[in-house]
């Protein structure tokens, strides 16, 4: 199975690539989206029973990870065929080739126990998006794209020292290969405690910078805002929580080692600047996309911080990423539709957007309220449920500071919004011929009703899941 | 004995590339400084292993050839010979390097070692190769130069990497070529790119993105 899931979505990609036919194409696309949910869903199955000294395997942590990546990737998959189809003039076979190769990538990243492994798929994960980034062949896009092969690349590179500083901790100490998390955990006791502390240090930069934490953020408003909306739903939620796994898997092995306390405090703090940076470019942001860049820039804080204060807040942290995930591509999906509609992604030039393409309109809304955290959407939950805990858990000032930032960003964002969607309508737009339809909102609102549904109700199953991957994170093998 | 001579070499080599303008002579000691690197494994008297030969073969082909190679070939297509105005000049550049190796070895004191190993210097020079690396890669303007400076950042990891070769070769060998090879490979697609959309390779001109 967990070959099943990788191989898949790999051998789509290298189909979906040769085929000349654009019709088919979209056909692997979208099929390879639901085998993949479909698998994933079975391999859950088994996340609790994963033999010691497995290399690849579903554990409760990756597991739901693959879940929401899996939705994530089926909801754009389902938008993709309407979308190129809007786009005849650009060649959808690098595109869905990429969009494909990032599906398997993730699939190994999510399953792999290895951290070298979660290293090589992080570092291809950024290759396979690097052309999806390019997609509009413009000046703007190549800009984008080297500022994220290059800050990604440097990234990555001090990911990959910092997996080198904490294989170091683990041969001071004499433990030999192979270094799984699970060994690393349940050995971290004899793990020499400098390099795992500088290891952790640089790992956190470099997932950081992945992720989009500032201040190594400064790729994601650019990457963000010259793709496809489709492309910046699956950076934001699928790149972005790739990054953050590698990231827990080696917060659990400090963790384990009792070294928890100094790695949080740094995750608080990473967490509070990058929500204090993002609020701070949000105010008076005309340009919609890179409004949604800096709210997800504020989201990869709210996840971190969720897991420097511990406890029931990791737990909710993790509940974030879904919540995060399912909003973001809502917001991204019908960001791309109002610009496409508008020929434009800036303010004052799109305005009025609920009478040109109602239903985006709406969606673009809802997704603004659901993500600031209104109830009853999941973010609600998780944003309560992380300020309860940091107000009752011993650290008031991170919880006051958490729920002022949310409400500052609140405003911050509302400002844009409003008058993108209300707004009178500007009298030098332009005239596309673009309206909403059935294919290019269906999708979204699937996405929105899941996150308004697991903002009320989640099954058991999820929620047994959700218990022990947070047990996990909190360095319990 | 002879390990020590290369990585003093090779942290040298470091002051030549922030201190050098001229962009062939860069990639010239960048493709220096990866043979010095390639050959180490092969002075520390771990005894003949069929794996750190290969290791070291593919190093040298990879950063003393193959990349220098690429950047080469980037650089014959525009015509620019030298990095005019960084970011930071040149003396600057010397200074903070030098800042920066000395903070490496204040760091690297601090991080104990395996007693008994020949790393001795590896350490603060793996730090002091990162340091010139990231800062090139943040002082330079032209989209190749920032490349070598990459280039020299990973040269860094692969020096750190080499104190674990012996223990887990996997890990290093799979991590330092993938990240080296695939990496700059696919940044060379993006400056072909680069200097055709702008007919230059200037990376002032990917400025226009801001808020």
């Amino acid at each position: 199975m967990a070959w099943y899931l990788i191989l898949l979505p790999l051998l789509a990609a290298g189909a979906a690539f040769s085929t000349p036919s654009p019709t088919w194409r979209v056909r692997i696309l979208c099929a390879t989206a639901i085998l993949h949910l479909v698998g994933t869903l079975a391999a859950l199955g088994g996340y609790g029973t994963l033999p010691v000294g497995t290399w690849l395997g579903l554990d409760a942590l990756g597991g739901w990870v693959l879940l929401v990546i899996s939705v994530l990737f089926l909801v754009c998959a389902l938008y993709a065929p309407a979308y190129l189809a809007l786009r005849p003039d650009r060649d959808g076979r690098i595109f869905t080739g990429s969009l494909l190769s990032f599906l398997g990538l993730a699939s190994l990243l999510a399953q792999s126990q290895h951290p070298g492994i979660t290293w090589v798929a992080m570092e291809t994960t950024t290759l396979a998006t690097a052309p999806l980034i390019y997609f509009n062949h413009n000046r703007h896009s190549l800009e984008a794209t080297w500022k994220y092969l290059l800050i990604g690349s440097v990234g990555i590179a001090l990911a990959l020292l910092g997996t080198l500083f904490i294989a170091y901790a683990a041969n001071m100490g004499g433990v030999e290969e192979p270094l799984l998390y699970g060994r690393l955990m349940r050995e971290s006791a004899l793990l020499s405690r400098p390099w795992l502390r500088a290891g952790f240090v640089l790992v956190l930069v470099g997932y950081g910078t992945k992720m989009g934490l500032a201040p190594m953020h400064t790729w994601k408003p650019d990457a963000y805002g010259e793709t496809p909306g489709i492309v910046g739903a699956l950076l934001a939620g699928g790149v972005t929580s790739c990054a953050f796994l590698a990231l827990l898997r080696i917060y659990a092995v400090v963790a384990a080692a009792g070294e928890a306390q100094f790695a949080r405090e740094l995750l608080i703090g990473f967490g509070l600047l990058s929500m204090t940076w993002a609020m701070v470019f949000m105010v008076r942001q005309l340009d919609f996309k890179r409004l949604l860049a800096y709210s997800s820039v504020e989201h990869m804080g709210i996840l971190v911080l969720g897991i420097g204060i511990g406890g029931n807040a990791a737990k909710f942290a993790l509940f974030h990423l879904a919540a995060n995930a399912l909003v973001k591509s809502v917001l991204f999906l019908s960001a791309g539709n109002i610009h496409r509609s508008y020929a434009s992604k800036q303010l004052p030039f799109v305005t009025g957007a609920i009478r040109r393409t109602p239903v985006s309109g709406w969606l673009f809304l809802l997704g603004f309220l659901a993500i600031t955290g209104t109830p009853p959407f999941a973010p609600f939950i998780s944003e309560f449920n992380i300020a309860y805990t940091a107000l009752t858990g011993g650290h008031p000032w991170v919880g006051t500071a958490f729920l002022v930032l949310l409400g500052a960003i609140f405003l911050g964002m509302s400002d844009t919004v409003i008058k993108v969607v209300f707004g009178t309508p500007s009298a030098q737009r332009v005239r596309t011929p673009y309206k909403d339809t059935f294919a290019t909102t269906a999708p979204m609102i699937a996405a929105l009703a899941l996150a308004l549904v697991m903002g009320l109700w989640l099954p058991r199953p999820l929620q047994e899941m959700l218990q022990s991957a947070a047990m996990m994170v909190g360095g319990q093998s | 004995m002879y390990h020590d001579i290369l990585i003093t070499l090779t942290v040298l080599t470091n002051f030549t590339l922030v201190a050098t303008s001229r962009i062939h002579k860069s990639i010239q000691v960048a493709a220096f400084q990866g043979v010095l690197l390639g050959l180490l494994p092969l002075t520390l008297g771990l005894g003949f292993q069929i794996h750190i030969l290969l290791m070291a073969m593919a190093a040298v082909m990879v950063k003393g050839w193959f990349i220098p190679f690429l950047l080469r070939r980037a650089l014959l297509k525009v015509h620019i010979q030298r990095e005019v105005h960084p970011y930071i000049g040149y003396t600057v550049s010397l200074m903070l390097c030098a800042l920066g190796t000395g903070m490496s070895i204040v760091l690297a004191h601090n991080l104990p070692l395996k007693p008994g190993g020949p790393f001795a210097l590896f350490v603060p020079a793996a730090l002091a190769t990162l340091f010139t690396g990231f800062l090139l890669l943040v002082s330079r303007r032209k989209a190749i130069t920032q490349v070598v400076g990459y280039l020299v950042l990973e040269n860094g990891i692969y020096l750190f990497g080499l104190m674990l070769i012996q223990d887990m070769p996997i890990l290093v060998e799979t991590g330092v070529l993938l990240d080296l090879f695939v990496g700059i490979f696919v940044m060379g697609i993006v400056i072909n790119h680069i200097s055709v959309a702008f007919d230059s390779m200037d990376t002032r001109q990917l400025a226009e993105l801001k808020d």
